[in-house]
């Protein structure tokens, strides 16, 4: 037997002793595994499933096991990602501490920073969230405001940061701050600031949806140490860069079919609603677009295998993480406005009596897809990227 | 699945490449043209795409090819349609081989196989009858007649059909239009009594045929395939052949995109270099992500054919459907990114794009196969 296979014996083994029965069943946004200094577990079982996982090491599966992880080979990592499908695993812990900074801090971070930051997130101790954006910075990131003066000891912090996801329920951010005002991109360093620090306040932000996942974050003279810089002073837009791409893969691959999942399919409620000749959805229309729109997910899928085999044999798609964003979140926005055309009047409810939770949830996640496109670089921004570093078209 | 090719593979699309860049280049294509070729083909081309194994490529070596399977041909097919080289490869070397590999007996095999091989052999395949591709509709009736068949109706849109030496012809021997069962195929050769062939030139300056078959005599040896029973196997290679015509369509437009892409780098006007123009850079950004992701899905529809998974029809009609749309978008996006100078017959940006609008028509328009992607599909 190879050393593969031993380990999915006994990764299986383990995961079947060790994953709770109701940690097997499907998640709601409520039960979350997000960690953090102020966690909310409204299953119990949550925070057994999330400390197992954590004491393995397989929150964070491929970090180095001196930072929390346990240190697997992607084909290891691979086979515990199969095993963890096969009985249907809730995630262990969610984090941007995981699915962002952490993969940045093991690349540009000194040693103290990745042995004090890295393993509080693999066992979902501290829950981050991302100061980048600003009321006068969106699409133009670098144009932030936001200064961290040189007090000596320590940098003196004031600004406004917008658009900082779950920021009021975070104990930390990572922010990039501006610490040079004479040059753009080449003045901007990546700072580590504690949220419970004097100066820090975070107010939720509604959404067209209704939910608040974004917040306004002030910071007013809060007084961050000075080892808590990473990468060096003026050196934090390649930071940012990197984690971008992270963030930008994140996205493009986020709630890829789940509201028509949770209708049973965008066929089915085809047939219900228009009737059904044979198998045919009878109205032609519709049944074409939900072919074209199949067709586009399909093809979508493929491109996105083929970039992880590419990946793997050493080869480049180039700016990959960029059209996936464009296209994945676009795509995305077409499959919310066809299931609403399909559902009708049925998904034009907003709360209450006569309506289904699933169908309430389609239309509120119809209204949050349209942030998709804007959020993580828009569409447009994208696109942009796309024209001067795949294609090499010149700058005005 | 193979979505990076192999090693071999490879090498194959390298030799491919630079033979149709170097030996086929878009002014050979011209000159067909312009000389009102008879053949509408250049033999000594062919006969150079038969010595490096091209024609023979889904034949096993044993009959006489170079056993590269589906993968190899569409590696082959697409940096074809790169310069728009005008060869027997589809109609012969895809539909013809693709045929009487799936449904010959062994002795049509063995004696058809190492003629399309060796280039000895044209093929062409005589289904459509209708405006619209719609293998079921098929209408020409073959009846028996003693040990053999008597075959009449009219073909049309048939490729290569005035060139063939031999046509596999779809008929009836039973069932009617729209039934698949009562199909069968036959192997017509073209100069047989009661066969009249007209020549039609079509607006991608290539060529197909219109077929009369007026009470054709054939010989029990002609049917290929089972007696009304041909649909599946009928079925299985227009998929191949589906497949193969997107591979030829994709190349085309990255060739269009290339040149497109470099135009925009050179051409000024308002002092600046047009492709520093945000409304031209996002399309061009957007016909990028169409190209990517065309090659994703082609790569996947040969895999599937190399491998025999049972997904072949769903990619066949994902693979038609979603270049005919990224060819379309590309050719027309070409002529217009060129703007007058796209307009004129001395650049080769409108070649492209009559010649893209013919590939669309074959087997299967996009609306046919988002009907038949949906039917798959169980909705």
């Amino acid at each position: 037997m190879s050393n593969l296979d031993t380990f999915r014996e006994e990764t299986r083994a383990w995961l079947e002793a060790n994953c709770p029965e109701s940690m097997r069943t499907p998640i709601s946004d409520r039960e979350m595994p997000w960690g953090g200094r102020n966690p909310s577990y409204p299953n119990p079982d949550t925070k057994v499933w999330m400390d197992r996982m954590a004491e393995k090491g397989w929150t964070v599966p491929t970090w180095p096991v001196e930072y929390g992880g346990a240190g697997l080979s992607k084909d290891e990592n691979k086979i515990l990602q199969e095993e963890l499908g096969r009985i249907k695993a809730r995630p262990a812990l969610t984090s941007f501490g995981i699915w962002m900074l952490g993969p940045a801090l093991l690349e540009f971070a000194s040693e103290e920073q990745k042995r004090e930051h890295l393993p509080k997130i693999a066992r979902g101790e501290i829950r981050w969230c991302q100061g980048y954006s600003e009321p006068g910075a969106g699409s133009d990131l670098a144009g932030l405001q936001t200064r961290a003066e040189d007090m000596g000891d320590h940098f003196l912090v004031n600004g406004q940061k917008v658009w900082t996801s779950y920021a009021d329920k975070c104990d930390w951010i990572f922010c990039l701050v501006r610490t040079d005002t004479t040059v753009k991109h080449d003045g901007i360093s990546f700072l580590l600031i504690d949220m419970d620090d004097p100066g820090v306040e975070a107010r939720p932000i509604k959404l067209i949806s209704g939910a608040s996942p974004f917040c306004e974050t002030f910071l007013t003279d809060v007084k961050v140490p000075k080892e808590n810089l990473v990468y060096g002073l003026n050196k934090g837009w390649t930071v940012a860069k990197r984690l971008l791409e992270h963030e930008r893969s994140m996205i493009s691959g986020m709630g890829m079919g789940a509201g028509a999942a949770a209708m049973g399919g965008m066929e089915a409620v085809a047939k219900e609603n228009f009737g059904a000749d044979g198998d045919k959805i009878a109205n032609g229309s519709v049944r074409d677009a939900i072919a074209n729109h199949k067709m586009d997910q399909q093809a979508f899928g493929l491109t996105l295998k083929r970039a992880g085999a590419e990946a793997k044999a050493g080869q480049g798609m180039g700016d990959a993480a960029s059209m996936f964003k464009y296209y994945g979140t676009e795509m995305n926005k077409r499959r919310f406005e066809l299931l609403l055309d399909i559902m009708g009047s049925q998904a034009l409810g907003w709360e209450g009596e006569g309506f289904q939770s699933r169908e309430l949830a389609v239309t509120r996640s119809w209204l949050r897809s349209k942030g998709n496109s804007i959020e993580g670089g828009t569409s447009e921004v994208q696109l942009n990227v796309i024209a001067k570093r795949v294609l090499g078209l010149p700058d005005a | 699945m193979a979505l990076v090719l192999s090693e071999e593979q490879t090498m194959l699309r390298d030799m491919a490449k630079d033979f149709f860049a170097e030996q086929v280049p878009v002014t050979n294509f011209r000159k067909l043209r312009d000389d009102e070729d008879e053949n509408g083909y250049d033999q000594a081309v062919w006969q150079q795409i038969v010595e490096l194994g091209f024609a023979g490529i889904l034949i096993p070596e044993e009959q006489g090819g170079t056993g590269f399977g589906p993968m190899g041909l569409g590696i082959v097919m697409k940096e074809a349609g790169r310069t728009l080289a005008a060869t027997p490869l589809y109609a012969t070397a895809v539909l013809g081989a693709g045929l009487v590999l799936k449904a010959g007996s062994e002795a049509q095999k063995t004696d058809l196989l190492p003629k399309i091989a060796d280039g000895s052999l044209l093929m062409a395949l005589a289904l459509e009858e209708r405006t619209h591709h719609n293998p079921t509709s098929v209408e020409t009736a073959a009846t028996q007649n003693g040990d053999g068949y008597l075959l009449s109706g009219e073909k049309t849109f048939v490729l290569d059909g005035h060139i063939a030496d031999t046509l596999i012809v779809v008929a009836r021997t039973g069932g009617q239009a729209g039934d698949t069962q009562g199909l069968s195929m036959f192997l017509v050769d073209a100069k047989a009594d009661g066969v009249s062939i007209q020549r039609t030139h079509m607006v991608d300056h290539r060529n197909a045929a219109n077929v009369k078959l007026d009470n054709v005599q054939l010989g029990a040896d002609a049917l290929l395939g089972s007696n009304g029973g041909a649909y599946a196997d009928l079925e299985a290679v227009l998929d191949l052949g589906r497949i193969c015509i997107s591979a030829e369509m994709l190349g085309g437009a990255e060739a269009v995109f290339d040149t497109t892409l470099d135009y925009l780098k050179e051409r000024k006007q308002f002092g600046q270099i047009i492709g520093t123009f945000q409304a031209l850079k996002h399309r061009a950004a957007e016909m990028f992500c169409e190209i990517e992701i065309c090659q994703s899905v082609l790569l996947d529809a040969l895999s599937a054919l190399d491998e025999r998974r049972n997904d072949i029809p769903q990619l066949a009609s994902l693979a038609k459907a979603r270049v005919n749309e990224a060819t379309r978008l590309i050719t027309n996006e070409g002529v217009q990114m060129h703007g007058g100078i796209g307009m004129t017959d001395a650049v080769d940006v409108g070649l492209y794009l009559k010649r893209a609008r013919v590939q669309a028509q074959i087997l299967g328009d996009t609306g046919f196969h988002r009907d038949r992607y949906a039917g798959l599909g169980g909705y």
